[in-house]
């Protein structure tokens, strides 16, 4: 047990010298404390945004538009992707518009959105969702085409329906190339998300970065861009060991 | 006997051809039917856009949207800005790539390397690091450097991951028998260790690509200026929605064409790969 913590604080040593060299230099002025403010004066600015609730209300804000737009992208790309893996015909039509849009820099959405649905909600919730389904629905296609076809006849030679044998045979084989795909989208939702908001947004951890950074509140600033880093990262290993326990049966 | 064997292999050959064959007109369809669709969702585009349905500022036709790229192509703005977001989207791919190929080898060649940048990077991959642009807007102001820099930051990452994975799967006893026939650690490193790591290190330089064009036009988009991401900004901004879906149309085949050339650049450099085998 203390052997792996003190592995552990070995292993993440590198981060904390960093974070002190951070102090440091800023504390003795060798570049503008401006442009860089101590991070203890961070972390303090980031208590008062706490307290004064403004980290909150544009922090709900920020989750709720990202949470709703990546729940659509997993709940119709994977829909998408399992059909175009089991009727030919989806395949054939479906699949060229898929190869059309993947390569499609998902930031070059972020104006069209704005100007179908303006500056609020609606437009980063759409914007999320048509960034992140592709990855998804590529995820369920190959996962589902890569399914055991044994497995499949089987289930249909056992009389099994064509949705009950979706749910018990090809859902579960298609699971890790759907768990992987959804992770490249939830990445690419925090992009987006913090994209779109710093360019135009009322509100949200952009909107508050950009507004803290134009009245100079630098302290402040930083405050909020390593929260959000800090959700990214921590979103992704959330999910990390969410998909460990859903493939749990795997050997 | 011997005829026996002829006629198997003759059967095998007609039968190899038939299948040839049948994957060809297979391919064939394939791709009539994805040419097919794409000019189904172009008229379909042009019609629902015409029908009334919606104004023409929320989705204008396919037409008025070609002509407007069209006019932007003969007075020469979409090249300027197709210039300058590929200068920077490239020249932070570039640096990306040569960054994070050379950190990847350090880190498996040396402990103290590795010790130092391993939480680093496994911390900061997840990191939406574009949440960094404003400090780099603070630090380096609005022009091409911050531009290429928040490129950098956001593409090396996949790069030094898979140079990394693709180094530690390289076959032991090619680097044993190789040290056995006294080669230098240089030459390990150019001659079999990154060959060897090669397909792993390029799928990492295609994750990269386009992280790196989705990032130069999101910094076009937040600092303005010259380049595609700036102008359908300002296209936005005085709802001139034409130019806003012709950058669209603009990014997308700008990104589609890399990915492509990204795929044969694989293809050609792994010709001696296994992978390619098949083509």
């Amino acid at each position: 047990m203390t052997q792996t913590v003190t592995q552990n604080a070995l292993r993440y040593l590198p981060l904390l010298l960093l974070a002190l060299a951070w102090e440091t230099t800023a504390r003795f002025n060798i570049v503008d404390s401006q442009a860089l403010p101590p991070l203890s004066q961070v972390a303090a600015a980031w208590l008062d945004l706490v307290r004064d609730g403004e980290l909150i209300t544009n922090g709900t804000a920020s989750l709720y538009r990202g949470g709703a737009g990546l729940l659509l992208a997993v709940a119709v790309g994977g829909a998408l992707g399992l059909a175009m893996a089991q009727w030919r015909i989806f395949d054939m039509f479906i699949n060229p518009l898929v190869e059309l849009f993947y390569p499609l820099p998902k930031s070059a959405l972020i104006p069209v959105t704005v100007l179908w649905l303006g500056f609020g909600d609606g437009s980063k919730i759409l914007l999320i969702f048509l960034g992140c389904m592709i990855p998804v629905t590529i995820g369920a296609y190959n996962g589902a085409r890569g399914s055991d076809h044994a497995l499949v006849w089987s289930a249909r030679s056992m009389g099994a329906s064509r949705l009950r044998m979706m749910w018990d045979v090809v859902i579960p084989s298609a699971l890790p190339e759907l768990l992987n795909g959804i992770r490249t989208a939830l990445a690419l939702a925090f992009i987006l998300l913090v994209s779109s908001e710093l360019i135009v947004s009322q509100k949200g951890f952009g909107y508050l970065i950009g507004y803290l950074g134009s009245t100079g509140a630098y302290e402040g600033m930083y405050a909020v861009v390593l929260t959000v880093a800090f959700l990214g990262f921590a979103a992704d290993r959330i999910y990390q060991f969410l998909m460990q326990w859903l493939l749990r049966w795997r050997e | 006997m011997a005829r026996v064997e002829d006629h198997n292999t003759l059967a095998a050959a007609q039968a190899d051809i038939s299948q040839d064959a049948l994957r060809r007109l297979d391919n064939v369809f394939r791709t009539g039917a994805g040419v097919f669709s794409i000019l189904l969702l172009l008229i379909a585009w042009e019609v629902f856009a015409r029908s009334g349905r919606v104004t023409a500022f929320m989705l204008p036709p396919f037409s008025v949207v070609a002509e407007r790229i069209y006019a932007d192509a003969v007075s020469g703005e979409l090249w300027r800005n197709l210039g300058v977001t590929m200068f920077r989207a490239m020249a932070g791919f570039g640096i990306a790539a040569v960054g994070g190929i050379t950190l990847g080898a350090l880190m498996s060649r040396s402990k103290i390397v590795h010790w130092f940048f391993d939480p680093i990077i496994s911390v900061g991959f997840p990191m939406p690091k574009i949440a960094f642009l404003p400090i780099i807007i603070l630090w380096l102001g609005l022009y091409d450097t911050a531009k290429i820099s928040i490129v950098v930051l956001d593409a090396i990452f996949p790069v030094v991951t898979a140079t990394l994975a693709g180094i530690a799967g390289v076959d032991k006893v090619l680097l044993w028998s190789a040290r056995n026939m006294g080669a230098r650690d240089n030459a390990i490193m150019w001659q079999i260790v990154l060959p060897a790591a090669l397909p792993q290190i390029l799928t990492g330089l295609q994750v990269a690509l386009p992280i790196a064009l989705i990032v130069a036009i999101i910094a076009e988009m937040a600092m303005g200026g010259y380049g595609l991401g700036g102008a359908m900004m300002t296209a936005s901004r005085y709802a001139n929605s034409p130019a806003v879906f012709a950058g669209i149309v603009e990014i997308a085949a700008v990104g589609y064409a890399l990915i492509k050339i990204m795929a044969l650049i694989r293809r050609r450099l792994l010709v001696w790969h296994e992978e390619t085998a098949g083509h």
